[in-house]
């Protein structure tokens, strides 16, 4: 049985997996595509160079990584793209007039962003498949990883999504916040091959986390315990939760 | 409530006598003390309305007045700085989902959501409602605004007026007992303007409660029984739209004569002067017997005459112009 309110919900969680299922082409593949050209580059630019953990070579130990930034940016791109394409044709009001609580709202969204976030880092691990070996030694750990990864996302997504007026200040938001902390959380190095300052400069950085331990469901090894990422991620998604949930209560933005 | 007799009765009072709603009746909209500001802007003062169930009325006043601010408070879509509003007796802040469930509103403004289709839309639109299988009355809706034949057309296709048909009936998918329609004939053509207007006057009849802003005065005096009008947020008349239309004072008198021109006498009261007419103002019909006398007398005869009732346009232009 569910209620009216479970429908409510339920109807805005579809409609925003149409929104970009309808457009998987540009929302799905072309990202996975990205990933691919990436690994590409690097891996023939540095397989020869460098090892990061024992035994595991470059392109095995960037594939996680690859994947794990294209969760968090799809996630990301999922919630706040929506968001600010509603607001600014104006179309959000019809969800606004509808009796859905800011808990619907919320879940739909983030939901939804996870959707987007992991089809996408699973089309990048399951393309290089026929190319790369690569271990998966604790997938309930990567899945774990890959689950909160997109939820704190699309929660920060939101928030963007809300605050953002214009298309540019979303762009803004993407290459000055989003971008810097993934490609600093060593997506492509281990952070112990970075200098002290950089290595301390690297723990304070959120995305750090959610790339390591993911990184741990495959290979079993990581620069910090899993469990302690784990707890880290968790940690934000939930104090990030609790911020967009007060936004969309008090109508910041979006119920002047 | 007693009716005015005779077109002649004296003005009726504004904005200071409240409503008169029989108690039996509930409010399907009250709104007490409401105000809102956009940084320095009042956008609305204070506003005290109370609208009965069932009734057909109307919200008017220039552009810019407050009407769809008032409207977006009501729908939560906007939040007051002071005062309450409620629906069908839920306040649409604290009792929000109850107040939505009951709220229709058409907004003023295009919006469309490009992704989908008309039916699309409505179907999803019932689903925020909590409407699983709203299948008959969408086709019910779909075929009173005359859009069967555009239902599987994505929204980008539609040309405007279809996108507002389409609006009136994302409103309607949940049967809401109160609907609000701002300005839904701007941009829509003759034909479904009489269509629409039909479908709402059934709905009208049926014990929908409809709120109604529109800039054709005419269609506002037609279909309205009660008439709110807002002036920089503030409402400065507030009637049944017969009170409206006896508040004005005098009745214009055109005429045609032979020889073309008008006698001294009757100079003072000329309004208006076409190239083969004279409009006078009359205070009442014995005027009229005046008027003759002095033509007789001046030796002009009337070739024709025409008494003009004032409209509600002379009304609201009248309203507006008082300090
Ligand atoms: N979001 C906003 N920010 C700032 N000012 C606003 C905002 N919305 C409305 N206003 C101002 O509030 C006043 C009332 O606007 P509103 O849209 O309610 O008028 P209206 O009566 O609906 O006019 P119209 O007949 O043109 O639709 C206007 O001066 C308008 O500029
Ligand atoms: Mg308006």
């Amino acid at each position: 049985m569910s209620s009216p309110g479970m429908t409510g919900f339920a109807t805005l969680f579809y409609k925003e997996l149409l929104r970009f299922w309808k457009v998987s082409f540009q929302t799905v593949m072309a990202p996975v595509l990205t990933a691919l050209l990436y690994l590409l580059v690097f891996s023939h630019a540095l397989e020869q160079h460098v090892e990061v953990f024992d035994g595991v070579r470059y392109t095995s130990f960037l594939i996680p990584g690859l994947a794990m930034m294209a969760i968090l940016q799809n996630a990301f791109a999922n919630s706040s793209s929506s968001l600010i394409q509603s607001k600014v044709t104006g179309n959000i009001i019809f969800t606004l007039l509808a009796p859905l609580s800011h808990w619907e709202f919320f879940l739909a969204y983030v939901l939804a962003a996870m959707v987007r976030g992991c089809a996408v880092g699973l089309g990048v691990i399951v393309l290089t498949l026929p190319f790369v070996q690569l271990d998966l030694h604790y997938p309930l750990w990567a899945l774990l990883f890959a689950v909160l990864g997109s939820g704190l996302l699309g929660a920060l997504g939101i928030i963007a999504g809300i605050w953002a007026e214009k298309f540019d200040q979303l762009a803004a938001f993407q290459n000055f916040i989003i971008l810097p902390l993934t490609f600093l959380s060593g997506v492509f190095y281990s952070i112990h091959s970075l200098p002290g300052f950089w290595q301390t400069i690297s723990h304070f950085n959120p995305f750090f986390y959610m790339i390591d331990g993911f990184r741990f469901g495959f290979f079993g090894v990581s620069d910090v315990s899993p469990y302690f990422s784990a707890a880290v991620v968790a940690t934000s998604f939930f104090a990030l939760s609790l911020l967009t949930l007060r936004l969309l209560k008090s109508g910041y933005k979006l119920r002047q | 409530m007693a009716r005015k007799i005779g077109p002649f009765s004296s003005a009726a009072s504004f904005a200071s006598i409240p409503p008169a709603i029989s108690s039996c009746m509930t409010a399907a909209i009250e709104i007490r003390d409401v105000s809102k500001r956009f940084g320095a802007l009042t956008a609305l003062a204070g506003i005290d309305l109370d609208i009965a169930e069932g009734e057909f009325f109307g919200l008017l006043g220039p552009n810019g007045a407050g009407k769809t601010t008032l409207i977006n408070l009501l729908a939560g879509l906007s939040l007051a700085d002071s005062g309450t509003l409620a629906v069908m007796g839920f306040d649409v802040v604290n009792r929000y989902r109850d107040a939505r469930r009951r709220l229709g509103v058409v907004p003023q403004e295009l919006v469309f959501d490009p992704f989908f289709t008309v039916r699309e839309a409505l179907t999803i639109q019932s689903g925020y409602f909590g409407i699983r299988d709203n299948r008959s009355w969408i086709d019910e809706v779909i075929h009173h605004l005359d859009l069967a034949d555009k239902a599987d057309t994505n929204m980008r296709a539609l040309s405007g007026g279809m996108k507002r048909r389409v609006l009136v009936a994302q409103a309607l998918v949940h049967k809401p007992p109160v609907i609000v329609l701002d300005e839904p004939t701007a941009g829509v053509d003759v034909a479904l303007r009489q269509t629409l207007w039909s479908f709402i006057r059934k709905l009208n009849r049926g014990g929908h409660t409809i709120v109604l802003t529109t800039h054709y005065l005419e269609e506002a005096e037609i279909l309205c029984s009660r008439i709110a009008m807002l002036k920089r947020g503030a409402i400065v008349a507030l009637d049944s739209t017969q009170n409206l239309l006896n508040s004005v004072s005098g009745r214009r008198l055109k005429l045609w004569l032979k020889p073309n021109e008008l006698p001294l006498a009757l100079r003072p009261m000329q309004i208006a002067k076409g190239e083969k007419s004279f409009t006078l103002k009359i205070e009442d019909y014995a005027e009229i017997e005046r008027v003759m006398a002095e033509l007789r007398m001046a030796g002009i005869a009337v070739q024709e005459l025409e008494l003009q009732q004032p409209d509600l346009e002379e009304v609201f232009l009248q309203i507006m112009s008082r300090q």
